[in-house]
């Protein structure tokens, strides 16, 4: 593993100087940026900022041409395929709701569950109490209890988005990346799903990438608002918003 | 297999199709031997070996499945270790004939000496022993497999793409073995067999233990692949058929359980191909030809992806239908309607036979299941039953 012999950073997240290019577009350019542990930090930003490229390098879907990408201050991300990099601890929840359509909501916990991912794990695995009191818990938490043996495509959108959090807590990542979790729900959905994210946020470092403002508000956390695959500002969502390149970006000049 | 592994793949449907198979296992080689000739219910010869051919198939059928129906990988040319299985045993019953050959040679067979070889190709070697043979039957088969899975599933070959690929390595064998330098029998393959492990292949005894022998095979297939797909590895292949990316960032390795299934697959694949050599009596190229493995693809369509049970219904339907249709009047259009009932399936039976079944099955379950909600309410004087969520 590319592990470096002294922690260079006490961040859990850490980007320093990163660039991408896709057919000479720069969708990341000079890209730097430092999540704390515990924290829980908003991203915000026009379309096509490069909030969904950023969380691509971080998951290890996108290699940056250049820059340093370092997770709890020791490992090199840009080295590592989306594999390891789950298995390190990241998990993403994805714009589009992915979960597995053909299997009950219950199977799609059982699936995240951060236990043995190998061949010979899952071909000889049995259930055994401690995994099933997680399934239990998380579905809790996600409030399908009652849903947990229906077929995970019959769920609603909002149920769908849920159970996707709720794979992140069957993972239990050190890092979350949540990538629009509130995009089509409702009023009360999107409310639920900030006290879902607070409560998630008491035990685990989480970034969500979202366009709800009110819903941003809600969080009540730091903000980093992107403009063409860098920062444009940094700070409480009253500073950001009140930022007068941010309002530019936003409103078109 | 572990106890708990078999008692949890065992269904209804599962069990039932166990027993079936070994019912026909048991008592069609009675009838055809206990019986005397000609009597109502006895099952001639010629049947038995028709049969078994059809329990063959079913096997393939099984292992297509495996790797179709429940990971996504559409292999087109499973025909392929298919066809090496059945080489690896057409090699050791072509080293049983011994002097009783044409030419009298104890070591070549026939078609090395009319070729004018001086010795035994390496490659023959050991196969003159049945465990060997048996042996080659799995590894030649998965070790190709492996191999090639692990260059295209490390790629990220999906798709139409693999498909493509599978096509191309079996028609590249097929083109290998039609030649005569490459030491297989050219394109007349092996044939003129005389005897398996002592006894002759085309007495009637061994046909019946050949068939027998089919089912047990089906009987052993199916249940290594019910463990496989009934255990925690069947819901990840699952999720790999179905979100392929999403399950990698759930940590999981999708490239090691592809290479896993499609290699277990193929040495099922070699074992259907080697019982299915003695009883046609020939293993030639053709066995490799491209049509073949995209039948055995029809068979499962047709039976029901993803079911297992249907891939090898599938098989013996369309074989069936077959051996009906290419004798007499209809022959020369078996292809025409080979490919209008895949049309046909593909229109109106998307699911297949049996994966239709289980949709109705399942629908008038749930409606009896809320008929009996519905009573039980009623007589609990609740006049309006609420439809459970």
């Amino acid at each position: 593993m590319n592990v470096m012999d002294t922690r260079a950073t006490s961040a859990l997240l850490y980007l320093d100087g990163v660039h991408v290019s896709f057919d000479g577009f720069h969708a990341i350019n000079n890209l730097s940026l430092t999540l704390a542990p515990g924290e829980m930090r908003a991203i915000i930003g026009p379309n096509g900022a490069g909030k969904t490229t950023m969380m691509d390098i971080i998951t290890g879907k996108t290699k940056p041409d250049e820059g340093t990408v370092l997770f709890d201050g020791v490992t090199d991300l840009t080295r590592l395929d989306e594999t390891r990099i789950a298995e390190l601890g990241i998990g993403r929840k994805f714009q589009k709701p992915t979960v597995f359509e053909s299997q009950t909501v219950q199977d799609n916990l059982l699936l995240a569950l951060n236990v043995d991912h190998s061949v010979k794990g899952t071909l000889f695995w049995r259930g055994s109490k401690p995994e099933s009191e997680r399934i239990d818990k998380v579905l809790e938490t996600i409030r399908l209890t009652d849903a947990r043996n229906r077929l995970a495509g019959s769920l609603s959108h909002g149920q769908k988005q849920w159970l996707e959090i709720g794979m992140l807590l069957a993972q239990d990542p050190k890092l979350l990346l949540v990538d629009e979790p509130v995009a089509g729900m409702t009023d009360v959905e999107t409310h639920l799903t900030a006290e879902l994210l607070k409560e998630i946020n008491k035990t685990h470092t989480v970034m969500v990438v979202e366009h709800d403002m009110t819903f941003v508000r809600e969080l009540g956390v730091k903000v980093t608002c992107l403009h063409e695959g860098t920062v444009l500002a940094e700070g409480t969502i009253d500073q950001v918003s009140s930022n007068e390149r941010v309002i530019e970006v936003y409103l078109g000049r | 297999m572990t106890p708990h592994m078999l008692t949890r793949s065992l269904d209804r449907g599962a069990t039932i199709f166990l027993l079936v198979v070994a019912a026909l296992g048991v008592l069609i080689p009675l009838s055809n031997l206990l019986l005397p000739a000609g009597s109502f219910l006895q099952v001639p010869t010629y049947l038995v070996a028709l049969w078994g051919k059809y329990v063959c198939y079913a096997i393939l059928a099984l292992s297509i499945d495996l790797i179709w129906g429940y990971c996504g990988i559409l292999s087109l040319g499973h025909g392929a270790f298919f066809a090496l299985g059945g080489y690896a045993m057409g090699m050791y019953l072509m080293r049983q004939i011994g002097t009783r050959g044409v030419y009298g040679n104890p070591v070549l067979p026939d078609f090395m000496v009319f070729l004018n070889y001086s010795k035994l190709p390496w490659s023959w070697y050991g196969f003159d022993m049945f465990w060997f043979a048996a042996l080659m039957v799995l590894v030649v088969p998965g070790l190709l497999a492996f191999c090639f899975g692990w260059l295209a599933f490390r790629s990220r070959v999906t798709g139409v793409y693999l498909s493509i690929i599978t096509q191309a390595m079996t028609y590249a064998l097929l083109l290998a073995f039609f030649r005569n330098d490459f030491g297989f029998g050219g394109n007349n393959g092996l044939t003129d067999f005389k005897d398996i492990l002592g006894f002759n292949v085309q007495a009637e005894g061994t046909r019946a233990a050949l068939f027998a022998l089919s089912c047990l095979a089906l009987i052993l297939s199916f249940l290594i692949c019910r463990s496989v797909v009934s255990s925690k590895l069947g819901k990840v292949l699952i999720a790999i058929r179905d979100a392929e990316s999403r399950s990698r960032f759930l940590g999981y390795r999708v490239e090691s359980y592809k290479l896993f299934v499609f290699t277990l697959s193929a040495c099922m694949a070699g074992v259907a191909g080697a019982l299915y050599v003695p009883q046609v009596g020939i293993i030639n190229p053709s066995e490799f030809a491209p049509g073949n493995s995209i039948e055995a693809v029809i068979w499962v369509a047709v039976g029901g992806r993803g079911t297992l049970v249907g891939a090898a219904l599938g098989a013996v339907v369309v074989n069936y239908a077959k051996t009906v249709f290419t004798s007499g009047m209809l022959a020369p259009y078996w292809l025409f309607m080979l490919g209008a009932m895949f049309i046909l399936v593909t229109l109106l039976l998307p699911k297949g036979i049996v994966g239709t079944f289980n949709a109705w099955w399942d629908s008038t379950k749930e409606k009896r299941a809320g008929a009996i909600v519905a009573s039980a309410a009623a007589e609990d004087g609740v006049t309006e039953p609420k439809m459970a969520e």
